[in-house]
């Protein structure tokens, strides 16, 4: 199959308003004869279905909380990037679009980006038309700040809580929409599986989660909103229940899944105490606007520190090594999340760790408490200290934060083209779900952009076009495609309650995380990536003879749940290292130990590489075909990344 | 890493909705003080799978005080003793070593049992649905800055906003009274200009399926802030009080 990405042709700025132009429109009265089903109601989701129910669509929509607002978008702490340069500090759409090509460390869609840039300042006006309550100055307009890695204040924030704020909104609209009975909202509902009729989705099959009802529902065009797969390496600071369920049913079904190993590990999270660790905590970017990150200057001084001989007070400021301000006079504390996370590893690795398990670097406010007071720094970032005191029962306004970098979001997701459609017709795939805006490495405050921009404004254009194609037909739900794909999950089910094996699910699941965190994670080698394939289609084997899965269907089972969601990830785990091993090349968060330049720097192969991989699934235990996606560049110059 | 601490919890069990439910004690061992409430109830539930039997459900998802999914009613509070925190970010040292602990799902008819510890908090979704929202469509917004707004204002709607949308005010109620979630929704909207043209209608309408919701009556007794893991203060309640009373006062007609 070729792949076409469907760019439009015409200059860079004008594609978006070109294509626009170009899509067809479905006839108002026609609107009301299509069902749109909506996966998901995190920011994608939700700002996706209160907009398409406004154009006068019928739309369901799911999500397997118990409330959409619980999505985890909610956990978003830092902000929301916008081109608004409401600052007067030089920022402009082709500047969001430069830096965020750049970021993503020239492996994203030039097209697909500067559509982004542009719809963001629509963005921030269209959330505060809901009532989110921005941080205002005192004379009454928008705050804004600068955020990981950028030069420009372009950053909207709300308090620690972005996320929340902005999701109440997209929540709130969504509300309007179910009060006026264009919306149905299923919740506690979890995805399994999308009907394919001839070719086309035209359905999904959902367990009710309460009572374990399967049923199907049908609809004209399917949205999956479903958000990353970073709980595949169990430990991350994805909210607990993030899964790749219904992208990877999808996946199966057709939909190619793009750059699967492409991960941000982000710099600033707080680190493992111990086995019990369930999750991640994450200490917003944003403290590193004041925070000053080091180490130890030497192993031996990290190592009395470790053992109590001395306290941190007693380093010498020449013994603290700033390291990111060294290397990187420039940008300092700023750099991008990959290049952050992997000196702290760097450091880390040398011996020179804090903390009890020695893997964890400092990040420091004693010279911001000196500068504007703790006052001043506990109205910044009040809420993120009280965070960390709770966690660690240490007051970072007094002894230095321990950080550590982890596992926080996937740029990688399922392939979609310029109008997020999967390669399955009537199939699209919104936010953290597919791979498009982010290439190898996403900014900070640009998932939240992203998933309102494909949700409010991207695809109430796009699906237009498709629906106005298909006609306002209705799906025919008694097609046998209906019946097959909800046996075909009935049958999965019941394979998985027979399993009464000697392992928990939560353990094969903190055991696929071991082997992907440590050959998939920071540092990647072909060695490795060969060594984590076998263990990992040798754990999966294992999963399908051992694990025990608990209880029946027709309950609320958790047992149940975490199983069908961790043999998926036994699966996608598979193809990150697949797609890892492929990459002979450094890019972004994905490096290669192989490809690094003399400085240890991550080093593109842009001869071979500039390429989106996307994988077509073969049939179980057979190998993914791979296809690719050739990035064009035409508006921006390839070049090695430089922070120095 | 295990740790030292043993304890002994006595929990809610009910297999769904209509059984009738009751204590059943279990013991967690060698639990860490650094392990979250939740964690600990993990480290539970593992042994539990191990034995065959039916793990503890409770509801949970970002573990950051954030969701408002966890919702454990612990040795008599919504989430547990500590003052402003939600039960995901409760921590095994606020206990001590041999002590029972008591945990139960939130109490009230509104919310009815579904499994365990597990609720049913449509009835909030409800609530929200029914005029909890400014009536603009996506595009034709005015730009950002074209709407001012003191930021003395803009911060008393934020205190407002962060509601999570828990429960536990109901939880924590006598009457199992809803005024405070409410009261907080209903004044973020009422505070802010883009709230003010429905602001009327929203107060009744909302208030009016809070009443059909069957939650109780507020009687000013101040459990509900005293237990919100948000600190939303008893002022949303004054407020909302204002909102309606003013709404049928002058609006009566135009109210739907
Ligand atoms: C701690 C943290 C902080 C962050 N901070 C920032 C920030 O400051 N700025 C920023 O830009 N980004 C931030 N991010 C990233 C950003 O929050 C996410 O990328 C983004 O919110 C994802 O939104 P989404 O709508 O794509 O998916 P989600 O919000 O993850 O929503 C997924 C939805 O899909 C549903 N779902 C999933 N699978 C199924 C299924 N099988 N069946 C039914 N429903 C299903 C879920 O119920 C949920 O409703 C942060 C991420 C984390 C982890
Ligand atoms: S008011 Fe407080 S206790 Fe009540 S739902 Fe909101 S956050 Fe929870
Ligand atoms: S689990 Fe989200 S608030 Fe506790």
């Amino acid at each position: 199959m070729e792949l076409n990405a469907k760019i439009p042709e015409g200059p860079l700025a004008s594609k978006w308003s070109k294509h626009k132009f170009n899509l067809k429109l479905v006839n108002p009265a026609n609107k009301r004869k299509y069902t749109i089903l909506v996966v998901g109601t995190g920011l994608a989701g939700s700002s996706a279905a209160a907009s398409l129910a406004e154009l006068g669509y019928n739309v369901k929509t799911f999500c397997f909380q118990d409330s959409p607002r619980r999505a985890h978008s909610i956990a978003a702490q830092g902000g929301i990037n916008a081109a608004k340069n409401y600052r007067n500090d030089g920022d402009s759409v082709h500047r969001l679009f430069y830096d965020t090509i750049k970021g993503g460390d020239y492996r994203a869609r030039e097209a697909n980006v500067h559509r982004l840039a542009e719809v963001s300042v629509n963005i921030i006006d269209q959330c505060v038309a809901q009532g989110v309550p921005f941080a205002r100055e005192y004379g009454g307009l928008l705050d804004n700040r600068s955020f990981g890695g950028s030069q420009v204040s372009r950053t909207f924030y709300a308090r620690g809580q972005t996320g929340q704020q902005l999701l109440l909104g997209a929540y709130s609209a969504l509300n309007r929409q179910i009060n006026e009975g264009a919306v149905q909202s299923y919740t506690r509902h979890e995805m399994l599986d999308v009907v394919v009729v001839d070719g086309k989705a035209q359905g999904i099959v959902t367990r009710d989660l309460v009572t374990g009802k399967i049923e199907s529902h049908a609809g004209h065009a399917v949205l999956l909103c479903t958000g990353g797969y970073g709980n595949v390496f169990y430990l991350s600071t994805n909210a607990m229940g993030c899964n790749v369920t219904a992208a990877w049913k999808a996946h199966k079904r057709g939909a190619f899944f793009g750059n699967p190993c492409y991960t941000q590990i982000h710099p600033t999270c707080i680190p493992v105490t111990g086995d019990h660790q369930s999750k991640l905590t994450l200490m917003s970017e944003s403290l590193r606007n004041d925070g000053r990150v080091w180490a130890p200057r030497t192993p031996e001084l990290a190592q009395r520190l470790r053992k109590g001989e001395i306290k941190v007070e007693d380093l010498k400021e020449e013994d603290r090594d700033y390291f990111l301000e060294r290397k990187y006079p420039a940008f300092g504390n700023l750099v991008p999340r990959d290049v952050a996370s992997r000196n702290a590893k760097e450091a880390v690795d040398e011996g020179r760790g804090v903390g009890g398990s020695g893997i964890a670097v400092f990040l420091d406010f004693a010279d911001a408490i000196k500068r504007l007071g703790e006052d001043a720094v506990r109205a910044k970032y009040g809420n993120l200290f009280d965070m960390y005191y709770q966690i660690t029962d240490e007051n970072p306004y007094k002894h230095p934060m321990r950080i550590y970098p982890a596992v926080h979001y996937t740029m990688g997701g399922l392939w979609v083209d310029y109008n997020l459609q999967t390669t399955v017709p009537g199939l699209y795939a919104l936010g953290e779900a597919n791979f498009s805006d982010h290439g190898a490495n996403r900014l900070g405050a640009s998932a939240l952009m992203q998933g309102l921009a494909d949700g409010y404004f991207v695809i109430p254009a796009t699906v237009g076009d498709y629906l106005a194609t298909i006609g306002p037909k209705p799906v025919d739900a008694n097609h046998p495609a209906f019946a097959e794909t909800t046996k075909a999950v009935k049958e999965r089910i019941d394979k998985l309650l027979s399993l009464k094996g000697n392992k928990t699910v939560d353990e094969y699941h903190r055991e696929l995380g071991l082997i992907m965190w440590e050959y998939c994670g920071m540092a990647r080698t072909a060695e490795g990536l060969a060594k984590a394939k076998g263990l990992i289609s040798a754990l999966r084997a294992d999963f399908w003879k051992n694990a025990i899965v608990l209880g029946t269907n027709d309950e609320m089972n958790q047992s149940l749940e975490k199983a069908g969601r961790v043999a998926d990830f036994l699966e996608l785990g598979e193809l990150m290292v697949d797609d890892a091993l492929n990459r002979s090349e450094s890019c972004g968060g994905h490096f290669r130990v192989e490809s690094q330049t003399e400085e240890g720097e991550a080093l593109r192969d842009d001869e071979n590489f500039a390429y989106v991989a996307a994988w077509e699934y073969k049939g179980d235990n057979v190998a993914e075909a791979l296809h690719k996606e050739a990035l064009v560049f035409e508006n921006i110059k390839l070049a090695q990344r430089s922070y120095k | 890493m295990s740790g030292h601490m043993n304890l002994t919890l006595k929990v809610w069990r009910q297999k769904n909705e209509n059984d009738r439910g009751g204590f059943i004690t279990y013991k967690a061992t060698d639990i860490s003080p650094d392990m979250s409430f939740l964690e600990m109830l993990d480290v539970v539930n593992e042994s539990l799978v191990k034995r065959g039997e039916d793990p503890i459900y409770f509801d949970h998802d970002c573990r950051e005080g954030i969701c408002g999914m966890c919702s454990l009613y612990i040795n008599g509070r919504p989430h547990g003793p500590k003052r402003a925190i939600t039960t995901c970010q409760l921590h095994m040292r606020s206990f001590s070593d041999g002590e029972t602990i008591t945990i139960e799902p939130w109490r009230s008819a509104a919310f009815p049992v579904i499994k365990d510890l597990a609720t049913n908090r449509a009835a909030f979704e409800r609530i929200q649905q029914a005029g909890g929202f400014v009536s603009v469509g996506t595009g034709g917004v005015p730009d950002a800055n074209e709407i001012p707004i003191p930021k003395v204002i803009a911060d008393e709607a934020f205190n407002s906003a962060t509601c999570i949308g828990c429960g536990a005010c109901v939880a924590a109620c006598k009457n199992a009274s809803a005024m405070l979630f409410v009261s907080a929704k209903i004044s973020q909207l009422a505070l802010l200009p883009q709230g003010q043209q429905e602001r009327y209608q929203r107060a009744q309408a909302m208030v009016a399926q809070m009443d059909e919701e069957g939650f109780g009556n507020c009687t000013n007794t101040g459990a509900c802030e005293a237990e919100c893991p948000k600190e939303i203060s008893l002022t949303n309640i004054a407020r909302m009080n204002r909102e309606f009373f003013s709404a049928k006062f002058f609006k009566e007609e135009e109210i739907r």
